[in-house]
């Protein structure tokens, strides 16, 4: 049976889905900034922030609307609350964005340190574990969105790597230092947003399965 | 209290304070593979459900459904409706069958009181509505009698608004103390269940709060079993929820799980309003 709110619960989550498009793009555009020195690009990411924004506050207030005159329950009840937390983690993936971006237009004005290899890497695999996230959403894959939080320790590790490689550097060639630093910085950024795709793929497997599985290891391993 | 000698398997020998409050809480009532007739239509279909002491259950599921046809099977209620029959199964309060020969269903529905959709005191006061029971039961002692008006009006959240008024008659209260005078009047026969047959349906929110209220409250000493339109009022009230669909008990668990993910694409359609 049809009711005649259903159709905010799909703008609701169209909406979701655009916030998770926008956020993807803004982490690739952010990347080829740096990568590319394109400073045009890096300001583009910097304004189109707004976007993600203004998406988190309108899902906010879609969410309470409907949780306030609609009493959902079961899975209705829990597209809210998870739609709110995705948003907001999305939200951060925008500001990481933001901040990569801010770093991508200083590195541009200098010589690059090192040819980019394991940042672009690391990028691809959060943009990767992003995108599944959101098709998890889309798809209610719960088994898919486990596999999305074991990768998160391959972006893990290799930030750890890209920290002890820009160490040394600076370490042996106090120079480098201010863009080592930033190197440091962008590379934590990447970490926090498969952080975020982390959290997203944990808050799919409650949508699908009522089942929450944060800080519990023996539910997300395989 | 001289109740009559209710038979003894009816006795209640547990004391509400020693009812286990968390955790797994004791089965009351017992109903195995239930199919019910009204005449020739089979109104229930091998039901199967194991109610808790001293919870509240909610029957919840669109008209029709059988919720109401059950919970009168539980003090056989439907006894009075000619042609009703179970035919197969059974239905055990503390181990004994109450359908069976040697139960006396008067008994039966003093230990199983009910409180029904639209309230029905008595034309009577509010004093004569509480002692009603007891009453016919032989209690003749005027302190006893008092001191029942007294315990029940405040078990039913009702004395403080009466206390002055005990002598008028049940019918000037409004329909929010009708349905708690209902109550007091079930629970002055100290029964060991109580069934609710849509009780707030025709109270307004304030009124219902103060019923559910009342629910929370009398579940310590009572098993309360409710049927309810309200999806609101079964996640409020209850402890456990039973969704019927078609005659068939389609799913019973935790009342959290229900509302919060029911393994039954049916259920979750009827408690999200899709059907039904």
């Amino acid at each position: 049976m049809k009711r005649f709110f259903d159709a905010e619960l799909e703008t609701f989550r169209s909406h979701l889905m655009i916030m998770g498009e926008t956020a993807i793009r803004q982490v690739r555009d952010a990347l080829k900034a740096l990568v590319e020195g394109d400073v045009a690009l890096a300001d583009r990411v910097i304004a189109a922030d707004d976007e993600l924004d203004n998406l988190e506050m309108e899902i906010d207030d879609e969410a309470i609307r409907y949780m306030n005159l609609r009493a959902p329950v079961a899975t209705e009840l829990r597209l809210v609350i998870v739609g709110m937390k995705a948003s907001h983690d999305l939200e951060r993936v925008g500001d990481e964005c933001t901040t990569i971006a801010k770093r991508a237009v200083r590195l541009a004005a200098e010589p690059p340190l090192k040819p980019y290899v394991d940042i672009p890497r690391m990028a691809a695999i959060a943009i990767e574990m992003l995108r599944d996230a959101m098709d998890c959403f889309l798809h209610g894959d719960t088994e898919k969105a486990l596999a999305i939080v074991r990768r998160d320790s391959e972006v893990d590790a290799i930030n750890k790597q890209l920290y002890r490689e820009l160490t040394s550097f600076m370490i042996e060639n106090p120079a480098t230092t201010t863009r080592a630093l930033e190197l440091m910085f962008i590379s934590k950024s990447i970490e926090r947003i498969a952080d975020h795709a982390c959290n997203i793929a944990e808050e799919m497997v409650f949508l699908a399965k009522a089942q929450d599985i944060r800080h519990r290891e023996e539910l997300k391993k395989g | 209290m001289e109740t009559p000698a209710a038979p003894a398997t009816f006795k209640v020998n547990v004391p509400a304070s020693s009812a286990p409050r968390n955790g797994v809480a004791d089965t009351l009532i017992d109903i195995h593979n239930l199919d019910f007739f009204y005449g020739a239509k089979q109104a229930l279909f091998d039901v199967n459900l194991k109610l808790d002491d001293k919870r509240v259950t909610a029957f919840i599921g669109p008209s029709g459904c059988g919720k109401s046809t059950l919970l009168r099977c539980l003090n056989r209620m439907n006894d009075l409706i000619d042609g009703t029959s179970v035919k197969r199964g059974s239905i055990k309060i503390r181990n004994v069958d109450i359908y069976g020969k040697n139960v006396d269903a008067i008994e039966l529905r003093k230990r199983v009181g009910m409180v029904f959709q639209k309230s029905n005191p008595f034309p009577k006061s509010i004093y004569e509505n509480i002692t009603y029971g007891l009453r016919i039961q032989g209690q003749t002692n005027k302190a006893r009698l008092d001191e029942v008006v007294e315990k029940s009006l405040r078990g039913a959240a009702l004395w403080d608004e009466v206390k002055d008024r005990l002598h008028e008659s049940g019918l000037g209260l409004s329909g929010g103390q009708q349905q708690r005078l209902c109550i007091a009047r079930t629970i002055a026969v100290e029964p060991e269940v109580i069934l609710m047959d849509e009780p707030c349906s025709a109270l307004d929110p304030i009124a219902t709060a103060k019923v559910e209220e009342l629910i929370h409250e009398l579940k310590k000493q009572f098993t309360i079993i409710i049927v309810t339109h309200s999806m609101q009022q079964a996640a409020r009230c209850s402890d456990k929820t039973a969704f019927f669909y078609m005659g068939k008990l389609i799913e019973y668990a935790d009342t959290r799980t229900i509302f919060m993910n029911p393994s039954n694409p049916q259920t979750e359609a009827y408690v999200s309003g899709r059907f039904g």
